[in-house]
């Protein structure tokens, strides 16, 4: 069927230069949240929505042929489970849980505020890789046919 | 205008979009609306001082209406209201209006509009900065002061959508 | 206080929606319109007059600012939101696969 190629050429064109700024803008936001709005949820959002811009330009079977969804999952599985052991590593050192073990260097630049951009990246990661599994798999349906 | 103006407005364009919603016939013409709604809360959270919320709730609502297109919109027209009887508007009312005059006995007791009570947060506002490092103190709230709240809520996402892949899944995993 | 019952009243469009609507999706739609309600409810409470947002800035010091703690929890409602909807988008794909009608009282009455 015509439906499953994506889009006409000019989306399939201009597509290949916005879905690389998305990605980018969604990692400013993630890195950033400490200093600027955003923060890893929006961020991992505006990750997840290229991954759907990429889909829905170029067709869902030439998007599944290039990004695996094995990967996807493992993306997800790795945030929350990295999470967890950035607070655990609080709990093993020094007995409180999530406790800020990185310095907290000056305010207003991109390294401070202690392991809060790296709790922010791994938040994206998850995030971003969960609505990318569940457009994924709600993309197999159309609600005009049916089993 | 004072921001008050700005707000009475918006929240009444809202409520009127929403009803607009709920009783259009056009499944993707409600979608839409839905869309437009959350932009208006969006503007409304923007005029409110909170840039992060309105960055997210923007970035929330495209998803939102991508999922709810992709799995309804092209349904047949079946029309599932065909016959209009006025006894559920009727028992609805019975449910709401108490609701809302409760609602509005309760809400007088609320400080008024402008004036917070603060008495957590303004140790959070006066030493965020100093105690954590970071500048923008939701993001200090969420990951240093509340992050115990963040790792309940990075679960419940976790689960969400690992309930929605296990529901819609079309072919189980292979072995 | 008129803002706060206007937000309530927004919250009750959307329980009508629940109550009322035989149409799956009419449903979802109120579901979603409810949890608008209560965000907007919360950060109405916050906001505190001629205050600024809660960001720190090197020209600024730290001035009257808005309630940041019902910013943060909204924050996170938002996104659980967004979990919520798929959960309940995929029940509806299937609901609809086996029964081929959103209509509840539809659903309702077919056995299996």
């Amino acid at each position: 069927m015509e439906r499953e190629e994506g889009m006409t050429l000019i989306v399939k064109t201009i597509t290949r230069f916005t879905v690389w700024l998305i990605l980018l803008y969604g990692f400013y936001l993630i890195m950033h949240g400490h200093l600027t709005p955003g923060g890893g949820f929006a961020g991992g959002l505006v990750i997840g929505l290229s991954f759907i811009h990429l889909t829905l330009a170029y067709g869902r079977d030439f998007v599944r042929r290039r990004v695996k969804v094995e990967l996807m999952h493992a993306l997800e599985a790795t945030g929350s489970l990295v999470f967890l052991l950035l607070g655990l590593v609080g709990l093993v050192t020094s007995g409180v849980f999530f406790l800020n073990f990185l310095g907290h260097g000056e305010p207003f630049t991109l390294f401070s505020a202690g392991y809060i951009p790296l709790l922010n990246l791994v938040i994206g990661l998850k995030v971003g890789a969960g609505l990318y599994l569940a457009f994924y798999y709600l993309a197999d349906y159309r609600p005009g046919e049916g089993k | 205008m004072p921001v008050e103006g700005w707000l009475y407005g918006l929240l009444g364009l809202m409520i009127l979009g929403s009803l607009i919603t709920l009783e259009m016939k056009d499944v993707l013409g409600s979608i839409v609306a839905v869309g437009i709604v959350g932009l208006l809360l969006a503007l409304c959270f923007l005029l409110l001082q909170a840039p992060d919320l309105a960055v997210v709730q923007f970035i929330y609502e495209i998803p939102s209406v991508i999922i709810l297109v992709m799995a309804f919109a092209g349904r047949e027209k079946d029309a599932p209201e065909q016959k209009r009887n006025l006894l559920s508007p009727v028992l609805a009312g019975i449910v709401l209006l108490p609701l809302l005059v409760v609602g509005y006995f309760a809400l007088r007791e609320l400080p008024s509009f402008g004036g917070p009570l603060l008495r957590v947060a303004a140790r959070y506002l006066a030493r965020g900065a100093g105690e954590t490092g970071a500048v923008n103190l939701v993001t200090a709230i969420l990951l240093d002061y509340r992050v115990y709240d963040t790792l309940g809520e990075a679960t419940v996402i976790f689960a969400g959508i690992l309930g929605a892949i296990t529901i819609i899944r079309k072919v189980g995993r292979k072995g | 206080m008129g803002l706060y019952f206007m937000s309530f009243i927004l919250f009750a469009v959307g329980l009508y929606g629940v109550l009322v609507k035989k149409d799956l999706v009419k449903i979802i739609i109120g579901l979603t319109i409810m949890g608008y309600g209560v965000n907007l409810f919360l950060i109405l409470i916050g906001y505190r007059r001629e205050g600024l947002y809660p960001i720190l800035e090197k020209g600024r010091a730290a001035a009257a600012m808005v309630d940041p703690l019902p910013q943060a929890m909204v924050l996170t409602a938002i996104v659980v939101e967004l979990a919520v909807l798929a959960l309940l988008v995929s029940l509806a794909v299937r609901l609809y696969e086996k029964y081929r009608t959103h209509d509840i009282t539809k659903i309702r009455r077919l056995k299996g």
